[in-house]
C-alpha cells in the first residue's frame, strides 16, 4: 500500500480528450434525441449558408456576366424630361468616334409612329409597345449582342425591307422562322424576317425592338436620320473622362439635354437590391436557429434531470463541478455542432441545386462556412450554460439518493 | 507525525448532522468512529437510523454540522470542493447497490472510468482496468456490456470500478441488496478476498445476516452508534484464515469501548 499520502498534490483531473469523449457519450446514450434537437440548429443553419450561398451565386453569375460582356459601355440618349422629339443631332455619331478614347460607336435611332405587325389585318392598336428602330450594321459587336437564329443586317441588307427582331419582340408577335419566309407588317410596308436576337443584358431596349436597316428606314419609312441613342466602347482606363465628355460632343448645341449612362452600373445595382432581401432572409434563418437553440436548451434541461444520479455517480468518482459543468456544456456545443454541420452541408446542397437549376455558378463563402460553425458553437454554449451550472450545482448526495 | 500504517483511514468525533425541517431531523447526533487500515466493517442499521448519512459523510459527498471528520488523515472540513473531490478520485473506492454501470459500455471501459477524474491516459486507464477486473474474477467478461452481465458480474464490475485506483478504502452501500442471495454471498466473499488482500472495506447495510459475516459491525440508531463489536475471527469461519489481515491491525484495538472516542483522547 504504498502511494503518496499528500491529497492536494494528487489532484481531481479531466484530460480535455475525455472531456469530449465524456460529452459525446452522453449524446451517444439517447441518439434519436439528440438528432431531433440537432434538426433545429440544422434547419437554420441550412436556411443562413443558403440564403447566403445563393444570392453569393447569384452576385457571381452577375460578375460573370460582366466580365463577358465588359463594363466599358456607354450610352448616350436625351434626357429624360425632353419628351418630344428626343433626339440627338445627326452627326452626333461621327462626333463620338473621332474622341480618342472611344472604341468603337453604334447608334439606334427610334423610327416615329412606326409599329410592327404580325400581319396587317392586326388591330393597329396592338402595338405591343415594340420600337421600331433604324440600326447601324456595327451595333452587333458594340453592344456585345448575338444572333439566337438567322442573320443580322449588313450592308446589303440594310438597304431592303428586313427586320432583325429582339428577342422579346419575336415572342411577342410569335415568330420564331428566319429563312425569309415570314414577313410582318411593319410602317406600313412588308418586311422580311431575316433573324432573331438572343436577349441583350447591356442593352435591354433591343429586346423589344424591330431593327431596319438605316437606309431603308430613310428611304421606306421617312426616316430623318437622327440617332436616339448612342452606344461606344471606351477605354478601361479613360471611361470618367469619356464620360464627362460625351454630352458636349454629342450635342454642342445642348449638352445638357443629353444622358450618359452605364448599363453595367445599373445591373450590379440590381444583384445589390437583392441584397435587401438576402438581409431579411438571414434575419429569418437567425429565428429558426434561436428556435433550434431554445430546443438544445430545453433537451439539456431534460437530460439534467434524468441524469441526476450519473452526476452523483461522477462525483462520487472524483469529478470536480467544473468537470460537471463541462460534460454538460461540452455535450450541448456538441449537440449543437452536430447539427450546424448537417445544416451547412444542407445548404450547400440546398445552393448548388438552386444555382445549377439556373445555370449560376456555384459560389459558397468561406466565412459563411466559418460563421455558421462559430454561430453554433455560440448557440451551444448559450443554450447549454444554464443546463451545465445546474447539473454542477447538484449536492452530490442529492445526485445519489434520487433513483 | 504519525506512521502511516498506525494512522486511521477514517476518524469521526462527536459528529453532527442536521436537516432542516419541522422539527429538524438529527441525521446524526454525535456519531464518532475510527476506523483503521485493513479493517472490514460493517454499519447496520434499519432504514432512517441515519446509516445514509454517515455513508454520505464518509464518503465526503456530505459536510458534517458539527464535530470532526478526517478521512486518510486530512480534516475534511478545511478542504474546498476540488479538494474533496481529489480525495475521492484518489482515496475512496465507491459500490452501489444499484451499481451505476453504463449501460452502452463494456465492463473494462466501465472499471477505467474508475480512473476518469485521475487524469492518466485512456491506455493507462484500461491496462489498469483489464488487471482490477481479473482480480475480481471477471478476466473473461471485459468486452461484455453490463447488460450480458450477471447481477453478481455487474456488481464485481462495480467492485473492480472502486478499486481500480487503489482507494485507502471501498465504501460500499448496500452491495448485495440488488442481488440473490447467491450472488449475494459470491459478492461478500470478494469483499473479504480484498479484506484478506489489505483493503479496508466499510459495507453499509440494513441486513444483520449481511453484517454478522463481518468481522466488525457498528450499529446504528436514531443517529448515535449503539455498539461496536469487533469478533475475533473464527477459525476456518465464512471469511476466510483472516491472519493475513492481521499485520497493520494492532491486537489492542480488537475489542474497544465507544467511550475511548467520545472522550476525544488523541490516543491513536
Amino acid at each position: 500500500m504504498s502511494r503518496p499520502t499528500d491529497v492536494v498534490s494528487a489532484r481531481s483531473r479531466l484530460r480535455p480528450r475525455d472531456t469530449v469523449r465524456v460529452a459525446f457519450s452522453g449524446l451517444r446514450a439517447r441518439p434519436l434525441r439528440a438528432v431531433l434537437s440537432a434538426l433545429g440548429i440544422a434547419v437554420g443553419i441550412a436556411a443562413m449558408v443558403a440564403v447566403v450561398g445563393i444570392s453569393a451565386s447569384s452576385r457571381e453569375q452577375v460578375n460573370q456576366q460582366l466580365d463577358a460582356l465588359g463594363t466599358n459601355l456607354l450610352t448616350v440618349a436625351p434626357s429624360q424630361s425632353f419628351v418630344s422629339e428626343a433626339q440627338l443631332p445627326q452627326e452626333s455619331v461621327d462626333m463620338v468616334a473621332r474622341l480618342d478614347d472611344v472604341t468603337s460607336v453604334s447608334a439606334v435611332g427610334i423610327v416615329p409612329d412606326a409599329a410592327v405587325y404580325r400581319s396587317d389585318e392586326i388591330d393597329p392598336n396592338q402595338t405591343n409597345a415594340i420600337a421600331v428602330s433604324a440600326a447601324r450594321t456595327d451595333l452587333l459587336d458594340t453592344v456585345s449582342a448575338t444572333v439566337a437564329s438567322g442573320r443580322w443586317l449588313d450592308d446589303v441588307l440594310s438597304a431592303f425591307p428586313v427586320v432583325v427582331l429582339g428577342s422579346e419582340t419575336a415572342e411577342l408577335l410569335g415568330i420564331s422562322r428566319t429563312d425569309g419566309e415570314v414577313q410582318v407588317w411593319l410602317g406600313g410596308e412588308w418586311f422580311t424576317v431575316a433573324g432573331v436576337l438572343d436577349p441583350v443584358p447591356l442593352a435591354p431596349e433591343l429586346d423589344t425592338s424591330a431593327l431596319i436597316g438605316w437606309p431603308a428606314a430613310e428611304s421606306l419609312l421617312g426616316f430623318d436620320g437622327a440617332p436616339t441613342t448612342v452606344y461606344q466602347r471606351v477605354a478601361e482606363g479613360a471611361i470618367d473622362e469619356v464620360r464627362t465628355l460625351l454630352p458636349a460632343t454629342v450635342d454642342p448645341a445642348a449638352p445638357e439635354e443629353v444622358a450618359v449612362s452605364r448599363p453595367s452600373d445599373a445591373l450590379a445595382a440590381q444583384a445589390a437590391t437583392d441584397e435587401t432581401l438576402t438581409t431579411l432572409l438571414l434575419a429569418l434563418g437567425g429565428v429558426a436557429l434561436l428556435v433550434g437553440g431554445i430546443g438544445v436548451a430545453n433537451t439539456m434541461v431534460i437530460a439534467v434531470l434524468e441524469r441526476r444520479s450519473e452526476v452523483g455517480l461522477r462525483r462520487a468518482l472524483g469529478a470536480t463541478r467544473a468537470h460537471i459543468r463541462r460534460q454538460f456544456l461540452g455535450e450541448s456545443v456538441l449537440l449543437a455542432a452536430l447539427g450546424g454541420g448537417g445544416g451547412a452541408l444542407l445548404g450547400g446542397a440546398a445552393t448548388a441545386a438552386f444555382a445549377s437549376s439556373r445555370e449560376w455558378p456555384f459560389a459558397l463563402p468561406v466565412w459563411v462556412l466559418a460563421g455558421a460553425a462559430g454561430a453554433t458553437i455560440v448557440v451551444g454554449a448559450l443554450a447549454g450554460a444554464y443546463p451545465a451550472a445546474r447539473a454542477a450545482r447538484m449536492p452530490p448526495t442529492a445526485a445519489l439518493s434520487a433513483v | 507525525m504519525r506512521v502511516t500504517t498506525a494512522k486511521p483511514v477514517i476518524r469521526l468525533r462527536d459528529v453532527h448532522r442536521r436537516y432542516p425541517g419541522r422539527p429538524p431531523v438529527r441525521a446524526l447526533d454525535g456519531v464518532s468512529l475510527s476506523v483503521a487500515p485493513g479493517e472490514l466493517v460493517a454499519i447496520v442499521g434499519p432504514s432512517g437510523s441515519g446509516k445514509s448519512t454517515l455513508l454520505n459523510i464518509l464518503g465526503t459527498l456530505d459536510r458534517a454540522d458539527a464535530g470532526e471528520v478526517r478521512i486518510d488523515g486530512r480534516d475534511v472540513a478545511t478542504l474546498s470542493d476540488k479538494q474533496l473531490s481529489a480525495l475521492r478520485a484518489h482515496r475512496i473506492g465507491f459500490v452501489f447497490q444499484q451499481f451505476f454501470l453504463s449501460p452502452g459500455v463494456t465492463a473494462l471501459d466501465n472499471v477505467a472510468d474508475g480512473l476518469l477524474y485521475t487524469g492518466l491516459s485512456l491506455r493507462e486507464r484500461r491496462r489498469r482496468a483489464a488487471r482490477t477486473l481479473a482480480r475480481v474474477g471477471l478476466a473473461d467478461r471485459t468486452h461484455h456490456r453490463p447488460n450480458e452481465l450477471s447481477g453478481g458480474q455487474r456488481q464485481r464490475a462495480a467492485v473492480a470500478r472502486a478499486l481500480v485506483g487503489r482507494p485507502s478504502f471501498l465504501l460500499a452501500d448496500e452491495p448485495t441488496g440488488a442481488l440473490d442471495s447467491a450472488s449475494g454471498a459470491a459478492v461478500l466473499k470478494l469483499l473479504h478476498e480484498l479484506h484478506d488482500g489489505g483493503t479496508t472495506v466499510i459495507v453499509i447495510t440494513h441486513d444483520h445476516g449481511v453484517a454478522a459475516e463481518l468481522p466488525r459491525q457498528v450499529h446504528i440508531l436514531d443517529g448515535r452508534i449503539e455498539s461496536d463489536e469487533t469478533l475475533e475471527p473464527a477459525q476456518g469461519g465464512s471469511y476466510g484464515t483472516g491472519g493475513d489481515a492481521g499485520p497493520e491491525v494492532p491486537p489492542s484495538r480488537r475489542s474497544r469501548p465507544l467511550a475511548e472516542w467520545s472522550e476525544g483522547g488523541d490516543a491513536v
